[in-house]
């Protein structure tokens, strides 16, 4: 029996990646980075700012996002984003830029706890991705 | 009786006006593929994520704490109305049909002496509803700036729902747009977006009985994903909405070189006849001329 499930990457403006030929996928979910498998049991959950790892049969592809939802059911797994790029194709400029802008922003004075946490954890992916 | 100088500048201003309709109606046929691509593409966002929340209301069974974007202030009387038209005209009904479907709303809430607040997006609205109810209107927000249709600007409309949504001035919002079917057909659509009504065309029937595990909790998530949701429905009103607008101004573009072609017709008979009349009344005064000699 194949241990192969699909994925669904959808942007507001278009279908991002489809794919069935994937064995395991890591997303950065709000409270940890959850592993999934097939036959994962059905599950809700959204992002904070990381990598999502897609494993298939042929590559590994990795891809940056900023926030979004997943739900797994059925095999399916659905990821619903309005910011996310395949991390082959960063733009230098553009995760500089992110960084200071986050940056810029955790330095205001009027932020809470659990968005200090999300910017600095941001800025630590990104700087992971410009070193690389 | 027009004279046939008058007549041939008729025809030369008709025809070249059928000139500016023609290359319309092509410049919207092009734009039209385009917006209607997008269109689709964006479908499958908006369907998931209203799946998403379909299944997440299931499983809430505290109603009473749900998250209020969800089930509403509990009250009906402030009633915020988002008409969603177009920044440009000469696109046939699409403007004035939208706006018909919100006038209607409009008079049925202040029937009831609700009160009610107009938020318009694009001009073309703003400037058909400034007339009669100015004094609703709070915001005018255009995107004329901007070339294509992006979430950004839907987000930016998102935001302000929201945050007018926390301070508690309005119970009620809906969405006045229109949709794309097919090039001849785009229908008015009144969508109430809070609280969340479920919007039948996207439910999706495929036995929704799973147990879901959430991480982190049902509420949480909700709260979080609600005012995506928004955004989400706005984003898909402005592209159904352009799709809409280029089929709508092709239609009457093509309508509008037609009637030129059959305007230049009539008068060139009309013309015609004239200068055939002109000459035989010509003919008729030399003949008789010569005659009576």
């Amino acid at each position: 029996m194949s241990n192969l499930f699909n994925i669904d990457i959808v942007n507001p403006d278009q279908s991002f990646l489809s794919k069935d030929n994937v064995f395991e996928v890591v997303i950065p979910a709000v409270e940890g980075e959850i592993g999934i498998l097939k036959d994962h049991i059905p599950i809700i959950s959204f992002l904070k700012p990381g990598i999502i790892k897609v494993f298939s049969e042929t590559e590994e592809q990795n891809f940056y996002v900023e926030d979004g939802i997943v739900e797994f059911k059925d095999n399916t797994l659905s990821v619903l984003t309005s910011s996310i790029f395949d991390l082959k194709d960063a733009d230098k400029n553009f995760v500089s830029e992110s960084i200071s802008s986050a940056e810029a922003e955790l330095s205001k004075d009027n932020i809470d706890d659990q968005k200090r946490f999300l910017l600095n954890h941001k800025v630590e992916v990104l700087k992971s991705i410009s070193i690389n | 009786m027009p004279s046939l100088d008058d007549l041939r500048k008729r025809i030369t201003s008709v025809k070249s006006t059928q000139k500016i309709t023609k290359a319309m109606k092509m410049v919207a046929a092009a734009k039209l593929r385009k917006a209607q691509e997008n269109a689709e593409k964006g479908r499958p966002y908006s369907k998931k994520m209203n799946n998403v929340i379909l299944n997440l209301s299931k499983s809430i069974t505290d109603k009473e704490n749900a998250p209020k974007l969800l089930v509403g202030t509990g009250e009906e009387k402030v009633h915020l109305c988002i008409v969603l038209t177009a920044d440009r005209g000469l696109c046939g009904g699409f403007n004035t049909n939208i706006i018909k479907k919100a006038k209607s709303y409009f008079e049925k809430i202040i029937s009831k002496n609700k009160t009610l607040k107009i938020i318009t997006v694009g001009s073309k609205g703003y400037d058909q509803l400034k007339r009669q109810y100015k004094s609703y209107i709070i915001e005018n927000i255009s995107f004329k700036e901007s070339k294509n249709i992006n979430y950004f600007d839907a987000d930016k409309v998102g935001k302000i729902i929201i945050e007018k949504f926390e301070k508690n001035e309005f119970d009620v919002c809906a969405i006045f747009y229109n949709k794309f079917k097919n090039v001849i057909t785009q229908i008015p659509q009144e969508q109430q977006i809070v609280p969340l009504n479920e919007d039948k065309d996207d439910k999706d029937d495929s036995g929704n009985d799973n147990d879901y595990e959430f991480e982190p909790d049902e509420d949480e998530i909700l709260s979080n994903l609600l005012p995506k949701n928004i955004s989400t429905q706005i984003f898909k009103a402005m592209l159904e909405n352009s799709a809409s607008e280029q089929g709508s101004r092709m239609t009457a573009m093509d309508n509008a070189t037609r009637n030129a072609g059959e305007l230049v017709d009539r008068l060139t008979i009309e013309y015609n006849r004239s200068r055939q009349a002109a000459i035989t009344k010509e003919l008729i005064e030399i003949i008789s001329g010569a005659e009576s000699l």
